[in-house]
């Protein structure tokens, strides 16, 4: 196996195939610097409610704290499906807009385990991945005929065909216009539930909505038991990721972005490859979806909207195409502002600018108003539009940058290249 | 017989923004290459433009009118809307009622402005990136323009009505022979599929037959030798985005009526348009029009409740369904050229 994990942003250039020196394997089987990258993230998913709760409770900056536990089950849910996406987008460079389609089947696999089966999330889980591969597969078997945007406008195509009928025809399976829940009237077959009751999603016999809660000083930090295990999952599908970035068939991947032509010419059929990537990343996506109703036991036709499929294009470029950890760090940014920014209002500017005079602070509350609240969109459009045009790298990117820019002034080498 | 003709002319009105809206996407690919996933955008701008105007238009002040009284016996106070008082009751309100058809004059230099400031400003960085790039861009760009517009209108449709001449249906069944009452169509509609036919008329004749036209085809079909020859094709180019954005506004102000207008419509046509370009075979403007009508009349079919009882939610899928075959056997497109976007 080459080694080719000099640095992940350059990983949309073919391999380096002069440096065949056998790489030295850690645990894991991963090398020196992924291995300390995994052991980052894991260490941070796991201090998570430490680290996002940095404020103390009842302060005036409390409202930032993101360490509760529903939205820090959405980071790492929503992490799994950036990881997902970025396995197809940016390794093969596919643009898929309909993968919203895949969270919302695995979705609904993993409702009717529930309430058909055992109120345990694993089958749930794992038949969410199923059927989320299948239909990856159907999909990705018509839609890799075509390349470029004509890809794009398939995968748009079946997955508004999926909700379309999600909503309408389906009906009898997916709930329509009001989705599934757990009902008292479910009756899965290997949980004693007492008639009447509802069912509670558990992991032999872990309640998912059990938090302890814990006291130190003026914070107060919380641990879910959702939280942890969508985590750990996230953990395992971070590192998948890895091996397969960097993996002769992640390898074949960057090959079909890079000149899928020349591959061809080189009498090698890329489809296979290209179709596994499809399938991988629907995985990846039912995963998460099956995760999401894990911790929140319901699902409804929006969630396959092509506007969710947008919002994890904008997740993995927002964090960084093609690098590993990018895709994480952009869902984790476009969930903490989605909740955290459009909390504010206009009492809570006025209170930062106070210190102002009075005219100078209703114009700065004026001109940040519509950013803030329900105006979050705007904002994460703006910064969407900023990465794309100045960072195409994403925030990881940005972080080379800077990164570089301190080294080079500690060297003092001017000859390198400016980081513009 | 009725009910195919019936569903032909409700497929009309659809159809016409379609064909629109994937004429401007044409338009702006064949002429810069470059795909815009702002064109919704641009035509929900219009849409509000016609909202703006009609506020505009009903400004008001209140007054008190001694001559009435209200349930106390105090004066009543009444709003005047400011075209009454400078046109006369009559006339100004003839003027708020149609403020719709008037919106067309207002729109026509604000597109123009939007659609010069967009290329000029951001698009024009973005020719020689990947068209992923320019997707993402531009995406980003619908949600800023969407975000700004649900800022100051609300995120509630807001109904802008038709002119009170056009209000009610044309028996079309009469002419044609039938029973009278079973082919009704709403005037407005009419004027809005006759309105499209003009413009995608214009706009043909305005490649067609003007020196400007045969530059902008000719740039289209060889944009270096053109260049050569000494034109500067960039602006014409130019121009030519801000024409495109001028048909999508238009046919955003005049579907005001039909659909009342709310910051998301342009996405959710946009998505429809992208299919029908792509059906249409990109780059190609006859296609683009002719896949317009094509997908909006077929859409319209396929939810008669006849074809509903044999494929139930067909109505919902229709041009989905319809791309994937044509994308799978014929990739070019109903009227895509050779060489075009084919991978």
């Amino acid at each position: 196996m080459t080694d080719q994990t000099q640095n992940p942003s350059v990983a949309a250039k073919p391999a380096r195939a002069t440096k065949t020196a056998a790489p030295s394997r850690g645990i894991f089987g991963l090398n020196a610097k992924d291995t300390t990258l995994l052991i980052i993230v894991a260490i941070l998913t796991m201090l998570a409610p430490f680290i996002l709760n940095p404020f103390p409770e009842g302060s005036d900056l409390a409202q930032f704290n993101a360490g509760y536990p529903d939205l820090m089950q959405r980071f790492v849910i929503f992490g799994i499906f950036a990881i997902g996406f970025n396995i197809l987008f940016g390794l093969t460079g596919y643009l898929s807009f309909g993968h919203a389609a895949f969270l919302g089947v695995g979705s609904y696999a993993a409702i009717w385990m529930m309430k058909l089966l055992t109120l345990n999330v694993i089958p749930a889980i794992i038949m969410s991945i199923v059927f989320a591969g299948l239909f990856a597969l159907f999909v990705g078997f018509i839609s890799l005929r075509r390349s470029g945007i004509y890809f794009s406008i398939l995968t748009l195509a079946f997955a508004q065909m999926s909700y379309a009928l999600a909503y309408s025809v389906l009906t009898p399976i997916t709930g329509g216009e009001t989705g599934l829940q757990l009902k008292s009237t479910d009756s899965p077959l290997l949980s004693n539930l007492a008639p009447g009751e509802i069912g509670r999603a558990n992991l032999f016999g872990i309640d998912m909505r059990t938090s302890y809660e814990l006291a130190v000083g003026d914070w107060l930090f919380t641990f879910n038991a959702g939280y942890y295990i969508a985590a750990l999952v996230m953990l395992i599908g971070f590192y998948v990721s890895i091996r397969i970035f960097r993996s002769p068939f992640g390898m074949m991947l960057r090959a079909v972005k890079s000149n899928q032509q020349r591959m061809n010419y080189t009498g090698l059929n890329s489809k296979p490859y290209t179709l596994a990537a499809f399938v991988i990343s629907g995985m990846y996506a039912g995963l998460a979806g099956g995760l999401m109703v894990a911790m929140d036991t319901q699902v409804g036709p929006e969630r396959m909207f092509w506007t969710a499929s947008g919002e994890v294009v904008l997740m993995a470029i927002l964090g960084g195409v093609g690098t590993l950890i990018g895709p994480v760090l952009g869902a984790g940014l476009i969930k903490y502002m989605e909740n955290i920014i459009s909390k504010i209002n206009s009492t809570i500017l006025h209170d930062w600018f106070a210190f102002l005079p009075d005219g100078l602070e209703d114009a700065v509350v004026f001109i940040l108003y519509p950013f803030i609240g329900k105006g979050w969109h705007l904002t994460l459009g703006i910064v969407f539009m900023l990465v794309v045009i100045f960072l195409p790298g994403g925030l990881v990117e940005g972080g080379q940058r800077i990164a570089r820019l301190f080294r080079r002034k500690k060297s003092d080498d001017a000859a390198k290249t400016p980081a513009e | 017989m009725d009910a195919i003709i019936l569903q032909t002319l409700n497929g009309l009105d659809k159809g016409s923004a379609y064909a629109l809206i994937a004429l401007g996407l044409t338009l702006i690919f064949g002429t810069l290459g470059v795909v815009n996933f702002a064109h919704g955008a641009l035509f929900m701008i219009g849409a509000f433009c016609a909202v703006t105007l009609q506020r505009i238009l009903s400004l008001s002040h209140e007054v008190i009118d001694e001559s009435r009284k209200d349930f106390l016996g105090n004066p009543l106070k009444v709003d005047i809307p400011y075209m009454h008082e400078w046109l006369g009751p009559d006339l100004g309100q003839a003027v708020i009622n149609w403020s719709v058809p008037l919106a067309i004059l207002f729109s026509i230099p604000i597109m123009i402005a939007v659609g010069y400031a967009m290329e000029r400003g951001l698009i024009k960085h973005f020719y020689k990136r990947p068209h992923a790039d320019q997707i993402l861009v531009t995406f980003g760009l619908a949600i800023v323009l969407q975000e700004i517009i649900k800022y100051f209108f609300g995120a509630n449709p807001i109904p802008t009505p038709a002119p009170p001449a056009f209000n009610g249906s044309f028996d079309f069944g009469v002419l044609i022979g039938a029973d009278p009452f079973t082919i009704m169509y709403p005037y407005w509609r009419l004027v809005y599929f006759a309105f499209a036919m003009i413009l995608i008329a214009a706009v043909f004749a305005f490649l067609q037959f003007t020196t400007f036209g045969m530059v902008v085809r000719a740039g289209m079909a060889d944009r270096e030798t053109v260049g050569l020859l000494g034109i500067n094709i960039d602006k014409r180019f130019t121009v030519m985005f801000a024409i495109a954005a001028c048909v999508a506004g238009l046919a955003g102000v005049m579907y005001t009526p039909i659909n009342s207008p709310n910051y998301h419509m342009g996405m959710d046509f946009l998505v429809l348009s992208f299919v029908v370009v792509v059906v249409g075979g990109m780059g190609s403007l006859p296609g683009a029009v002719l896949a317009g009508f094509l997908l909006g009349i077929l859409e319209s079919f396929a939810s008669m409740a006849e074809v509903i009882d044999i494929i139930p939610g067909i109505n919902q899928i229709i041009i989905y369904l319809v791309a994937i075959v044509i994308l799978l056997t014929r990739p070019r497109g109903l009227m895509g050229r050779k060489g075009v976007m084919e991978e």
